[in-house]
């Protein structure tokens, strides 16, 4: 056992209200500079829908993550070089057609807003000015086609929604269904890099400029050595390493890691209005890894489930002192809300484990309105008071191919708790109905209590577990704490350069 | 696997600084966004290098109670990018005027060498082309000291050529930012113009709320939602609205709440419902009034529950008795029996606003206490909710029902609006002798069960069961909103159990979906009688939750002494801005719907609306500016002249000219050049754009530039009470001045624009009703370039024009202000009976049946020393509102203490600077200071006549100040200004304080309102919550013009429901949001109705009707109805706006509205239904409009 710390996430997509304010205070602080203006770090996806960029999820096209070939992994990149993996991965450097281009993304854009000012007055033709949309990239007129938010609301859904990679293997008809009035549907798939355990735009960086932060997981693109081979943004399955064409390098999140060495949330955190999101560390096994990365894909969810180690575990416990964890971090990942939501209550699952890449941040499914019924042209709903699982406005085989590659019974679990604990707190606070129905569903009180108050009161503290990132042990790699105190601040800010 | 961990050592990873400088900052400082958006929410905003560099939400807000989820962060995609507008190319930098009037005032000064003169030179000599030079272009920089200049001469020459009436000024809600609001507020009263109302316009005013509980609006602060255990929103997005509070709705589903989400399209919130209810557009009353069939079914008559009806007993006027009329045979709901009706009760003091329950201890009618004559009468202490009888002090239980015990069955007629005949069904009465004779007398309870047909086994047409198609069944609404009988039947039995089993817990949050629509105030009726039934009104987890606009200024006393000068000169001359718009901006010539869709019942008077706006002028009800077709501050000479001695004479001198016809109200002859409007100010908001129903029809007879309405005037020939100028006039405005942060279309529309600082620049006050905290706006960094805040621009303005009047307007000047008769005052029990003094032989009195007269002193060279300081009023008359005074003479002299100002020989409170102006607010509030929240409980409960001091007793010590809001964010007091409790755990809802303490509801009866006694009511046959429905495109006078090829076009309801990516027509030019959106604010239509016309989705589309046009592109999707279209509250005509076919620029959402106005909602002198600002009056609804959508191959800019 070689007991690790990882940086964990958890996002409740039944809490979630789409609203993006985390894509902005991502957007304010980090990617509004030139070569980044298409770049959502953080990015909002309306479901059913295509996502930013458009398909990111098909993989046929994009090539991303990895798979099992001969019971090894390799990346999905290198498919088309069949055994020939090394000498794929020196053509791909110069020829690869899996990357998405700016039209994936969108054609950033501003207005000419200064013509409201200086449009003069034409008395022989005289109009009212407007500010007319030009290209961010060249400056002439554009005509705006796509941006990272297109299908937003079911927005233009006879043309993404409808074409879903998740419903692809649903019949044309069964498709169809789903977008009449009984049972119209969307949620809401805020997405952030995943920092993913096994990442594949490390594995893929032909520089080494892209490496997994030891002491957090944290995934950074060395600004100093990135090449801007790009690798990476193929490599990444879920589109979230980003080309500055400015800078010529990548870039990607980081996880605010500025913030959280002082101790404060990622902004797309601290910035979540919908307080869905939460943050805490996990203890993993590193030698238990690769094992499940390479799982059957029936079982992937379960083996890196069992990669997160009880931090309540004595022998986990004594094995991470050995490896140098420290008293505060175990009691850190102890208190871990990811811990809980991920591991005890097996309610927050990964986005595309089939993608093998082990992400490390976690979505609690959504549940949505019960199904109507049609009569004529009347709209009728049944007495149900909250939402069944056989009523459910999507067939659960969407969220079992985002969510548990596949796996439906998984999928149902999850939903089946979430329906009884709404109607376990209904028994507590109203008591018109059984609250028996949560032993159903595999929980007991405690927990359910826990798991209430940590969707439904938790403060924020409670969201945010940040341990400390030890920053005085990594300075006092490059010299004395005492002389970087005084000296910090005193570098000059400089902005990476193209081939620097 | 090792190459996934780091294998750098730490010199290689120094880079990773370059993120770490990125997140440097310099300094944060708390502020907010004066944006009407209800959120409120307390920002951090970063400083870094001098220049704003981003902000994120404070998390600080003190916690309520443990066992509810916190505030933190309460924030939204719009507030987050504000910061974007700071340094972008939209920022309003400098002063800037259209160089087409600039030059015509430079050659009147040429030719003068006088401000005032060359202003006259402007407007009298001159050609005018600036008029037509409107919103296209031609701007140029100028100095403040010119642009002041040029100002203050238009404002001086208007004084004096028709009077300081015919100056207004437009700002939206102040509670966003309360100061900035005041300034121009202040400004404009001192020099005695006008300020606009803005809540009733926007038709956020939910006109139910006075009608049945006599309030502008209250409402749950958001964290109340979660103690509720049934969730309804009606027509209200909550995640897309109300981003910051959604949370709480979304929590309380965790806790066990049923959601049910009423909403013709799958919108933000359907996705966290329980029930998605696509309800039509506009046809929720029908729902709701089946709903309420079957819970008197079933709760009232099969059986009773106890907690419903003792609820309804007290709290209710369901008891109170109503008098049968007899015409023709058949019987009538009349009025309320009241005390002036019965020999018995005839020497009652207001006895004809005094109204009766029957008594089931003592079988005999009852007079309880509560009703509004106690209120106003000489002995005290009978104003409260107590069921005992007034007399003898022994308790009494009001029947509710005759039904076990009457003298008669009587069939009673009652309208149906659908098949427009009178339904008969019987009602138990009773018979009493009367002064003038024997009368049927029934309860509101019982005509309430006829009119809803509840099946009580009466003689009549009852339905037989809830399959019958009759009204109101849940069978009969199937046809009118397309939602299954049985839908309604188990929402209305899980909404009545739950309620009953939480004694009160079930909510509707209710939006601008439903108070939109012309019959807004029927829907909503509908919806709250679910609500007082399953007595959810003023419970924790309980009641309506209207959440439209930010209306709730918390410190509302304290801040309108300030805002509207009370300080210095009472009364203000304030003004309902739909009544305005209507009458100046010509929109009452082509109205041809109003009275056609209200729908009357019997026996109406007028049959265009604009006959019962001048009449409700005349009578008192409704302000309206210009007051005369006289110069107010010329009329107290011509009295003098004419022998008038004192301020008497010269009020009777006034009312002798009307009555002979001399001098008439203006709104007589509004078209004549003597009555137009001259000079308006607009400042904080988009006057022209956002809120602009008709906004073409403004571009035309306000501006006289462009206009894309080819709508033609209504028959006009019948009208009885206004002078109809053959040709209407264009252009009435002589100068727009605009003052904004950015260039919007008021901008771009006006003749001058003033830059202002923004949120992060000033120093402001901020609540709303969404939450109970008081937050700061604070200067983060200075103002930028050359704008100044709001309170420094007008203090700048009121400087130049002081010194200006000084030399040309040297003499003393008398002003004669018109005021109506206002609610909480006791004008409000003036007019138990209309009575027009225009055709009945009747004295007028001001104040009765007439405005109110005042005269008063304008001292126009003083004006900048009255703004910078607190006037001496507050300490002479004291602070108040609701009807409550007390007294300030203390504080006044505290504030001195804090900061003082010398002006002659006196000394006075500086309100100088905008810190200064929050203080001298947090300190005169009940809401801010205990002592003075103590003080006013004192008042109140001298009223009341029972304990309530006890809520106050705990605050006494408490006082902020505008540091302490600076450091935290501040809980609102308990004050009984307001009708809910913020002490301890308790969340805020409202009327928790009616019903806890027995507090009347400031309504006639003093209970709330399911039955309005009012002959308008009656005529128009809405005494009781009814359907009335909704007009097809062709009934409308929308598309008369306009060519329908079936083809091509679609015909499409037109809703503009408030957006994601704006508030408003804020944050709509706003880079960030523009790209999360398509980059325009596209309109949404359904993909059925898209594939039918060949529109595919990002397709231009031109959106069309009489009243104007709009270019945009087309967002076609599955989660939209079809018959129905929505374009997001609010476009902008400045952001990538096509030209239309006409070679004009195309429009913005509010070119295809205009608007309309219910007669109802214009009574006055009557209990609840009496005017105050922002209070009562007619909305500016939008809703009912058409429109027709079709391809546009090709577009050109």
């Amino acid at each position: 056992m070689d007991v690790r710390m990882h940086v964990s996430m958890v996002f409740n997509l039944d809490k979630c209200i789409g609203c993006h304010t985390c894509s902005i205070s991502c957007k304010n602080i980090w990617t509004d500079r030139e070569g980044t203006e298409y770049m959502w770090w953080n990015n909002v996806e309306t479901r059913p829908g295509t996502g930013y960029p458009i398909k990111w999820e098909d993989q046929e096209k994009f090539r991303g993550g990895w798979e099992k070939v001969n019971g090894k992994l390799r990346l999905k990149l290198y498919k088309w070089a069949g055994p020939l993996e090394r000498i794929g991965a020196l053509l791909a450097l110069f020829y690869n057609p899996f990357l998405p281009t700016i039209d994936a993304y969108y054609h950033p854009w501003t207005y000419a807003y200064k013509h409201l000012f200086d449009a003069p007055y034409d008395e022989n033709n005289p109009i009212q000015p407007t500010a007319q949309p030009i290209s961010l990239i060249t400056g002439e007129p554009v005509e705006i086609k796509g941006g990272p938010n297109w299908d937003d609301d079911l927005g233009g859904s006879p043309l993404y929604a409808y074409n879903d990679p998740n419903l692809s293997k649903l019949s044309e008809q069964e498709r169809e269904m789903l977008f009449e009035i009984e049972r119209v549907v969307f949620f809401y798939l805020p997405r952030i890099c995943n920092h993913c355990m096994n990442a594949p735009c490390v594995s893929a960086c032909p520089s080494g400029a892209m490496y997994k932060r030891a002491e957090d997981g944290i995934v950074l693109v060395n600004q100093n050595h990135c090449r801007g081979w790009r690798m990476c943004v193929a490599g990444c399955p879920y589109k979230k390493v980003y080309y500055n064409w400015h800078t010529g390098k990548a870039e990607k999140c980081i996880l605010c890691y500025p913030r959280l060495e002082s101790g404060q949330a990622p902004a797309c955190f601290h910035s979540c209005v919908g307080r869905i999101r939460y943050f805490g560390v996990l203890l993993y096994d590193f030698e238990k890894v690769e094992e499940a990365a390479k799982a059957d894909l029936n079982e992937i969810v379960q083996k890196q489930l069992d990669l997160i180690l009880d931090p309540f575990d004595p022998k986990v416990i004594n094995q991470a002192k050995k490896n140098g964890l420290t008293d505060e971090i175990i009691e850190y990942a102890q208190k871990s809300p990811v811990y809980k939501f991920v591991k005890k209550w097996k309610l927050a699952l990964p986005l595309h484990p089939e993608y093998r890449t082990l992400p490390m941040l976690f979505y609690v499914p959504p549940l949505l309105p019960i199904k109507a019924n049609k009569t004529g042209d009347t709209y009728g709903i049944d007495k149900d008071l909250f939402t069944t699982i056989e009523k459910y406005r999507l067939p659960i085989e969407y969220f079992a191919n985002m969510f548990t590659a596949g796996n439906k019974e998984l999928m149902k679990e999850v939903f089946k708790k979430m329906i009884a604990l709404r109607i376990y707190r209904r028994a507590i606070t109203v008591g018109d109905v059984d609250k028996g129905v949560l032993n159903e569903a595999g929980f007991n009180e405690e927990d359910a209590n826990e798991y209430f108050y940590l969707t439904s009161i938790a403060k924020f503290e409670d969201r945010f577990v940040i341990p400390t990132f030890i920053r005085e042990i990594k300075v006092e790699q490059l010299m004395e704490p005492l002389a970087y105190k005084a000296k910090m601040g005193f570098n000059i800010r400089q902005e990476a350069k193209r081939g620097g | 696997m090792s190459q996934f961990v780091e294998r750098l050592d730490a010199e290689g990873r120094m880079w990773e600084d370059m993120y770490r400088n990125r997140w440097q900052y310099d300094k944060v400082v708390r502020s907010t966004h004066g944006v009407n958006c209800t959120g409120g929410c307390s920002w951090m905003i970063y400083v870094k290098d001098g220049l704003i560099s981003w902000e994120l939400q404070a998390t600080d807000y003190p916690m309520i109670d443990p066992n509810i989820p916190p505030y933190e962060p309460r924030g939204c995609p719009r507030g987050i990018s504000f910061s974007w507008y700071i340094y972008s190319p939209i920022r309003v930098k400098y002063p800037y005027i259209r160089t087409a009037l600039y030059n015509s005032f430079q050659k009147g000064l040429e030719k003068y060498n006088n401000p005032v003169k060359a202003w006259e030179y402007v407007v009298k000599e001159d050609d005018k082309k600036y008029k037509k030079a409107r919103g296209k272009g031609g701007f140029k920089r100028i100095t403040w000291d010119e642009v002041a200049t040029i100002i203050s001469a238009a404002l001086i020459y208007t004084i004096k050529e028709y009077g300081p009436d015919r100056i207004v000024g437009f700002t939206p809600i102040p509670a966003m930012s309360m100061m900035s609001y005041a300034s121009g507020a202040r400004f404009l009263e001192l020099i005695g113009g006008v300020a606009m109302s803005f809540y009733d316009w926007y038709c956020d005013l939910p006109t139910a709320s006075p009608q049945v509980w006599g309030e502008q609006t209250d409402v749950a602060e958001s964290a109340d939602w979660y103690h509720s255990k049934f969730i309804a929103t009606v027509g209200s997005n909550v995640l897309m609205t109300r981003t910051p509070d959604a949370h709480f709705l979304v929590e309380a589903r965790h806790n066990g709440t049923k959601v049910v989400v009423f909403s013709p399209d799958y919108s933000m919130v359907s996705r966290h419902a329980d029930w998605w209810i696509p309800v039509k557009p506009g046809q929720d009353a029908a729902f709701w009034l089946a709903v309420n069939h079957v819970i008197l079914t079933e709760y009232y008559y099969k059986k009773q529950e106890p907690y419903f009806i003792n609820y309804l007993k007290q709290y209710s006027d369901a008891p109170m008795l109503v008098i049968l009329e007899k015409q023709d045979q058949n019987y009538y709901p009349s009025k309320y029996l009241r005390a002036s009706d019965l020999e018995e009760f005839q020497n009652e003091e207001n006895s004809d606003w005094k109204t009766l329950v029957f008594d089931k201890l003592t079988n005999k009618i009852t007079l309880v206490p509560g009703s509004i004559g106690f209120k106003y009468q000489k002995e005290k202490g009978l104003w409260n909710l107590e069921l005992v009888n007034v007399k003898t002090k022994e308790p009494v239980d009001p029947l509710l029902t005759f039904i076990d015990n009457y003298d008669e069955i009587v069939l009673v007629n009652l309208p149906d609006f659908v098949n427009k005949k009178d339904i008969q069904r019987g009602c138990p009465v009773k018979k009493v002798v009367t002064k003038t004779g024997i009368k049927y007398i029934t309860t509101v309870f019982d005509l309430l069960n006829a009119q809803l047909g509840v099946n009580r086994n009466l003689p009549g047409e009852y339905p037989k069961s809830y399959n019958d198609d009759l009204p109101y069944t849940p069978k009969w609404q199937e046809r009118f909103t397309k939602i299954s009988g049985d839908t309604v039947i188990n929402f209305a039995n899980q909404w009545a159990q739950t309620a009953a089993k939480t004694e009160g817990k079930c909510c509707i949050i209710i939006g601008a979906g439903a108070n939109h629509w012309f019959h807004s105030d029927l829907i909503y009726r509908s919806c709250i009688l679910a609500l007082i039934l399953c007595g959810c009104v003023g419970k924790n987890g309980g009641g309506l939750n209207h959440y439209v606009g930010q209306e709730k200024v918390v410190p509302v006393s304290a801040w309108a002494t300030i805002a509207f000068a009370l300080d210095w000169i009472r009364p203000p001359r304030r003004q309902n801005t739909p009544s305005f718009h209507y009458v100046h901006s010509c929109q009452w010539r082509y109205d041809r719907d109003s009275i056609k869709m209200s729908l009357p019942w019997k026996n109406i008077e007028y049959n265009h609306a604009i006959d019962y706006q001048v009449k409700a002028v005349r009578l008192g009800w409704l302000p309206f500016y210009p007051q005369f077709n006289v110069n107010p501050i010329k009329i107290v000479d011509m009295a003098k002249s004419d022998g008038a001695k004192d301020n008497n004479d010269i009020i009777n001198w006034i009312v002798k000219k009307i009555k002979s016809k001399e001098i008439k109200f203006s709104i007589e002859d509004p078209d004549n050049p003597i009555n137009f409007p001259r000079v308006w100010f607009i400042w904080r908001g988009n006057a022209l754009m956002s809120s602009a129903k008709g906004h073409e029809f403004f571009l035309k007879h306000y501006l006289g530039t462009d206009c894309n309405a080819i709508a033609e005037e209504a028959d006009l020939s019948n009208l009885k009470e206004i002078n109809v100028v053959k040709e209407a006039p264009t252009g009435k405005f002589d100068l727009v001045i605009d003052i904004n942060f950015r260039m919007d279309t008021s901008a771009l529309y006006s003749d001058i624009i003033l830059p202002s600082a923004t949120w992060y620049e000033k120093n402001d006050l901020n609540s709303t009703d969404l939450h109970s905290y008081i937050h700061p706006l604070q200067e983060a960094v200075k103002p930028l370039w050359e704008s100044k805040s709001d309170w420094d621009i007008f203090k700048f303005l009121a400087k130049k024009f002081s010194e200006l009047a000084k030399e040309n307007l040297p003499q003393k000047v008398i002003d004669v202000v018109a005021t109506p008769l206002m609610h909480d005052s006791p004008n409000e029990i003036t007019q138990p009976v209309v009575k027009d003094w225009k055709y009945e032989d009747i004295e007028i009195i001001p104040g009765k049946n007439f405005p109110n007269l005042a005269i008063v002193e304008r001292d126009y060279h003083n004006v900048y020393n009255r703004y910078i300081t607190l006037g001496e009023l507050v300490s002479k008359v004291g602070v108040g509102a609701h009807g409550l005074v007390w007294k300030e003479d203390d504080v006044y002299e505290e504030l001195k203490e804090l900061k003082s100002i010398k002006i002659g020989d006196k000394v006075y409170p500086s309100i100088e600077e905008d810190i200064d102006a929050c203080n001298a607010v947090l300190w005169m509030a009940p809401e801010t200071n205990g002592k003075i929240a103590l003080r006013a409980f004192q008042e109140e409960q001298q009223k009341v006549g029972l304990e309530l001091t006890d809520l106050a007793k705990d605050n006494v010590n408490i006082r902020y100040s505008f540091s302490d809001l600076v450091a935290k964010p501040c809980r609102a007091l308990t004050s009984p200004i307001w009708s809910g409790i913020t002490n301890q755990k308790i969340t805020y809802t409202s009327y928790h304080l009616n019903i806890l303490k027995k507090v009347p509801f400031r309504t006639l009866t003093g209970r709330q309102h399911i039955y309005l006694d009012h002959q308008y009511y009656i005529s128009f046959g809405e005494m009781l919550p009814v359907y009335k429905p909704r007009f097809d495109y062709h009934e409308l006078g929308d598309i008369v013009k306009s060519h329908l090829d079936p083809k091509t076009t679609l015909v499409l309801n037109y809703l503009t429901p408030h957006g994601k990516w704006q508030i408003h027509s804020t944050y709509y030019d706003n880079l960030r949001m523009l790209t999360l959106s398509r980059g325009i604010g596209g309109i949404w239509i359904s993909d059925k109705d898209a594939e039918r016309v060949g529109i595919k989705d990002n397709d231009w589309v031109e959106v069309f009707n009489d009243n104007g046009v709009v270019v945009t592109r087309a967002i076609v999707s599955a989660r939209i109805p079809e018959g129905v279209c929505m374009i997001y509250h609010s476009t902008e005509r400045t952001i990538s706006v096509p030209k239309a076919r006409n070679g004009k620029r195309a429009g913005g959402h509010n070119s295809l509205t205009r608007t309309r106005v219910k007669p109802l909602f214009m009574v006055g002198g009557y209990a609840q239904l009496s005017w105050d600002f922002n209070y009562w009056g007619p909305i500016g609804v939008n809703r009912d409009t058409f429109v027709l959508v079709r391809k546009l191959e090709k577009i050109e800019f």
